[in-house]
């Protein structure tokens, strides 16, 4: 157990550092000058040259990756030229209001999900599966930042149950309460499609469960359907989800960005197409160096739940 | 090609879905030819018009631009922007999934993990951070969600070639001198081809859905071209004064990606052999029971004393139209303490008649379509099982008769341990505390002879050896005393020694406790250790019955001869085990008369003719054949006698 979590975790150091190399190269490939882009056009080239050798821009590529990445190990993402301050400060701001709104989402989506995809395999081809594959389906092809749209005009302007948008009321907000009512609408948007795509895992998993021998045995034992569905079936299928899970994770936090711009949630996503918009290259770098590395932490918390919970593995 | 369409075209949902997407490629095509307003003219005093104002049908946006025609331009790049993408994602995740998988080695290696890194980023992130790069503008985005699709299909595309790379034909092609390259295309690609259709049929909705989404965020389509997304996102900003703006776009992107998901779920259906079997369907919680009235013909007799009395049993498996007879018509008692063997080859109807008893067999496709199956245990009156309820069937279950199954791997729960299995089985059918059915679990497993049986009981079912794992299996049967134990195979996926060493166990239970068993194997050699009657079946019907001594002495049914035959003998070098050629027929199409006859040396053409009916020949004998084996002498001469 403790090898297999010593192996997974020296396993997670190499993945985090390619994402480190893809997130560089892929800035570095950006057309332009960075020192120019900060100092703006009106720069004199002695000042250019100065920056791009603080900047270490005149270092060869190798040996500028190594003193990035010297600097992302110590905190110091760089400056937000468009903000005028601290990368990280900004993206670990923005991030824990994303994290609030996917984890929300991630609650919502693998509730629904699940329970759906349950009672469609149970009731496999009686009305409640046609019910619930309609709506998967529908789940699985409405344009999330649509559906945000409609459910803002519905609800929140038609009939006035939640705030259109942001996180806290302008006035007299802030409390846990009025976070909620700012969270029901978006979370419950973004959790539509990865609703569907694990209540359709779901369905899949248990029906491949229910054939199995030991269900049969479970019956042959004279449990009730109840027991055997959940006590038996569903223990199995649920450790089969779990990466489905953590891979549906990785959805609601992409699409986030849109949801986080219809309902204006001061979230990552939208720092984000803010900073390609105005090309604030370094708040772009930093927030999907964060984002992503925190994806692959996910992933590695979801690999060994399900380590956990499948004693067949425990080699 | 024909047949996937037929398949295609038989699911409703996927037929409607393609019908709609081709009404809108059509759509889309003649776009240019339709009598629409040009979608760029802009008219600012006829701004936001609402729909169905005069001259524009879908009203107009900001700017005083006609919705509709906006609309069909608009569908018409994001179709082709859409299928452009999942083309290109298609073409170069296909030829890195196909060059990985029959490389193999180190090419797969670097490649997967590529494909790996790509698949660590979140999936729209990769796609911003693309677009970041390459700036804002539709190719941009086109690109950026090719790549971010690219591992779906080299994932996908990489399982499906290593599963025939080491196949035999592509040996044969390697052989007769044929380069990669040209085994690469006719060999291996026509094989991949369905799945990389799957994959593709599955991910161009979203695709669509994702640029769209990148147009919806500024960061694709450019003003004043517009695709759907960036129609929505510009309408975004008079959401509230004017909602057609922004939804009647976004209303057309949900149908055009729901029509392709509908079509590719029914793509993938149709071509994935899994599904098409119907394989995936759910065993309901008890076997389907149809049209059953109990005959009446076998009420309790005063003097039965039968504990289980099995008359005319029928189970079939229907598949589609057709029907394949299991148990054909299956009758047989069991007394108390009384051991029945049941033996045949795979596929004679044994395991299904054993599981029919208690309605265990996966109902679709299973069915019992006729027979009465009488239980009397020993303080309940005769109960007729096929007109129970399913919560009646649930309390006969582990309770007054138990099962064990063939291999104890697969039977028992992967995920619990062995104990709490056990604890399990006894709480259902006795009120007793947790720690109480836990000390009479551990009990259970001392009787069975598992040696450190408080330690075992915490351990799961793959820590344990196969033979630990059956004693577990009878432990389970015998954990609320049965009067009946049906063992299934109990011994076919066990070696010889720990073979007998069941065996001697189920002997040594059956004398201890007074149970009945009925004993299923396709090995005489068993037979004869445990069993006191044994019933022969083939193809669904008991072909013998009667004391085992007796059969094995003196077989009377050819096929029973054949089959004592199979078992080599110790002692006797001489005796070679003989197989039987040929097969049995198949259960959806049997033969009348003797269903053996096709393989049998002493058939003659009466052997083919009516129904052959089991007959009696002596008191506790019973045969299904015209011409009994070693009986016809005996039988002329009763008849002379008489």
């Amino acid at each position: 157990m403790y090898r297999y979590i010593l192996r997974r975790l020296l396993l997670t150091i190499p993945v985090l550092l390619g994402l480190t190399v893809i997130v560089f190269l892929i800035m570095s490939l950006i057309p332009g000058d960075p020192a120019l882009a900060i100092l703006g056009s009106y720069a004199t080239p002695e000042n250019l040259a100065r920056l791009r050798a603080e900047l270490g821009l005149d270092l060869p590529l190798p040996q500028q990756y190594l003193v990035w990445l010297g600097n992302i190990l110590q905190g110091d993402f760089g400056r937000s030229y468009t903000l005028n301050r601290p990368v990280l400060d900004e993206v670990l701001e923005r991030f824990s209001a994303t994290l609030i709104l996917a984890g929300t989402s991630l609650a919502i989506c693998v509730v629904l999900g699940v329970v759906a995809g349950i009672v469609s395999a149970v009731r496999q081809y009686g009305w409640a599966d046609r019910i619930i594959t309609l709506l998967v389906l529908i789940g699985i092809s409405v344009p999330a930042f649509w559906l945000g749209m409609l459910m803002i005009l519905l609800f929140a302007v038609e009939l006035r149950w939640f705030p259109v948008s942001g996180m806290y009321a302008i006035y007299g907000g802030g409390d846990l309460p009025d976070l909620l009512r700012h969270l029901i609408l978006p979370a419950t948007a973004l959790a539509v499609v990865a609703a569907g795509v694990i209540a359709r895992l779901t369905r899949s998993n248990m029906l491949e469960v229910l054939r199995q021998d030991y269900i049969r045995t479970a019956r042959a034992k004279g449990l009730d359907e109840r027991r055997v569905v959940f006590g038996h079936a569903f223990k199995v299928a649920l450790v089969n989800l779990i990466p489905v899970i953590g891979v549906q994770a990785g959805f609601v936090i992409g699409g986030a960005v849109y949801i986080e711009t219809v309902f204006q949630w001061p979230g990552i996503g939208r720092m984000l197409v803010n900073a390609i918009s105005t090309r604030d290259i370094l708040l772009v770098q930093g927030g999907v160096l964060v984002v992503a590395a925190s994806y692959v932490l996910f992933n590695l918390c979801a690999d060994l739940l399900q380590h956990w919970l499948d004693p067949r593995i425990k080699a | 090609m024909m047949a996937f369409i037929r398949l295609l075209a038989r699911n409703r949902l996927a037929a409607f879905g393609a019908l709609m997407l081709l009404l809108l490629l059509l759509l889309a095509l003649v776009t240019p030819l339709l009598p629409l307003l040009d979608p760029n003219i802009t008219d600012p005093a006829n701004r936001l018009q609402p729909l169905f104002s005069e001259g524009h049908w879908l009203g107009t946006d900001q700017l005083g631009r006609d919705i509709l025609s906006r609309l069909l331009w608009g569908m018409r790049i994001s179709l082709a922007v859409g299928i452009a993408a999942s083309l290109v994602a298609a073409l170069l995740g296909s030829l890195i999934g196909i060059l990985a998988g029959y490389f193999g080695g180190r090419t797969d290696n670097t490649l997967m993990r590529g494909i790996d890194m790509l698949m660590a980023f979140p999936y729209i992130l990769l796609a911003l951070a693309i677009v970041a790069v390459l700036g804002p503008g539709l190719m941009n985005a086109l690109y950026a969600i090719a790549i971010v699709n690219i591992p779906f299909f080299a994932r996908n595309i990489r399982g499906a070639t290593v599963g025939i790379a080491h196949r035999e034909f592509i040996d044969a092609a390697r052989l007769s001198g044929k380069g990669n390259t040209r085994i690469l295309a006719t060999e291996i690609l026509p094989n991949v081809l369905p799945v990389i259709v799957i994959t593709l049929s599955t991910t161009v909705g979203w695709m669509i859905l994702e640029t769209a989404g990148l147009s919806f965020l500024g960061l694709g389509a450019q003003p004043p071209q517009a695709d759907l997304g960036s129609m929505l996102g510009e309408g975004r900003r008079m959401m509230i004064n004017a909602p057609h703006v922004a939804t009647l776009p976004g209303l057309v992107i949900f149908i055009l990606v729901m029509s392709i998901n509908l079509l590719g779920d029914g793509v993938r259906d149709a071509l994935d052999p899994r599904l098409k079997s119907g394989a995936l369907s759910r065993p309901a919680p008890m076997t389907r029971i149809r049209r059953h009235e109990s005959s009446g013909a076998a009420p309790q007799k005063s003097r039965d004393t039968a504990l289980l009395r099995v008359d005319d049993l029928r189970t079939d498996f229907e598949v589609g139209r057709q029907r394949y007879h299991a148990v054909n018509g299956v009758s047989f008692t069991i007394q108390p303490n009384e051991c029945l063997g049941l033996v045949g080859e795979s596929g004679s109807g044994k395991s299904v008649t054993a599981l029919s008893l208690l309605g265990l067999v996966a109902s679709p496709p299973g069915i019992i379509n006729g027979g009465d199956i009488h239980l009397h245990s020993r303080h309940q009156p005769s109960r007729d099982l096929l007109s129970l309820k399913p919560r009646e069937i649930r309390h006969i279950r582990g309770n007054d008769v138990a099962y064990v199954f063939q291999d104890p791997l697969s039977t028992l729960h992967p995920l619990i341990k062995v104990g709490d299995q056990l604890v399990e089985a006894i709480r259902q059918h006795q009120p007793l505390s947790h720690p109480a059915a836990r000390e009479l679990a551990v009990k259970l497993l001392g009787q069975v002879r598992i040696p450190n049986p408080e330690q075992r009981a915490s351990q799961y079912p793959h820590e344990l050896s196969g033979g630990m794992r059956q004693r577990v299996g009878i432990a389970m049967a015998l954990a609320n005393d049965p009067e009946l134990i049906i063992a299934d195979e109990p011994t076919t996926a066990l070696d010889v020694t720990v073979q007998a060493q069941i065996l001697s166990l189920i002997q040594h239970l059956r004398e201890e406790k007074g149970t009945s068993v009925l004993f299923i194997t396709h090995d005489f050699g068993v037979v004869s250790q445990v069993c006191d009657r044994v019933a022969v079946m083939y193809a669904g019907r008991i072909v013998e019955i009667g004391p085992t001594q007796e059969i094995l002495d003196n077989p009377r049914h050819p096929y029973t001869q054949r089959l004592i035959d199979c078992v080599p003998r110790l002692g006797e070098p001489d005796h070679e085990p003989a197989a039987i050629p040929g097969l049995p027929p198949p259960a959806n199409a049997l033969p009348a008369g003797c269903a053996f006859a096709e393989r049998c040396d002493l058939a003659e053409p009466r052997c083919r003719e009516g129904n052959i009916e089991l007959i009696a020949t002596d008191k506790e004998r019973q045969v299904r054949c015209i011409k009994p084996l070693g009986l016809t002498a005996k039988i002329s001469e009763g008849i002379e006698h008489d």
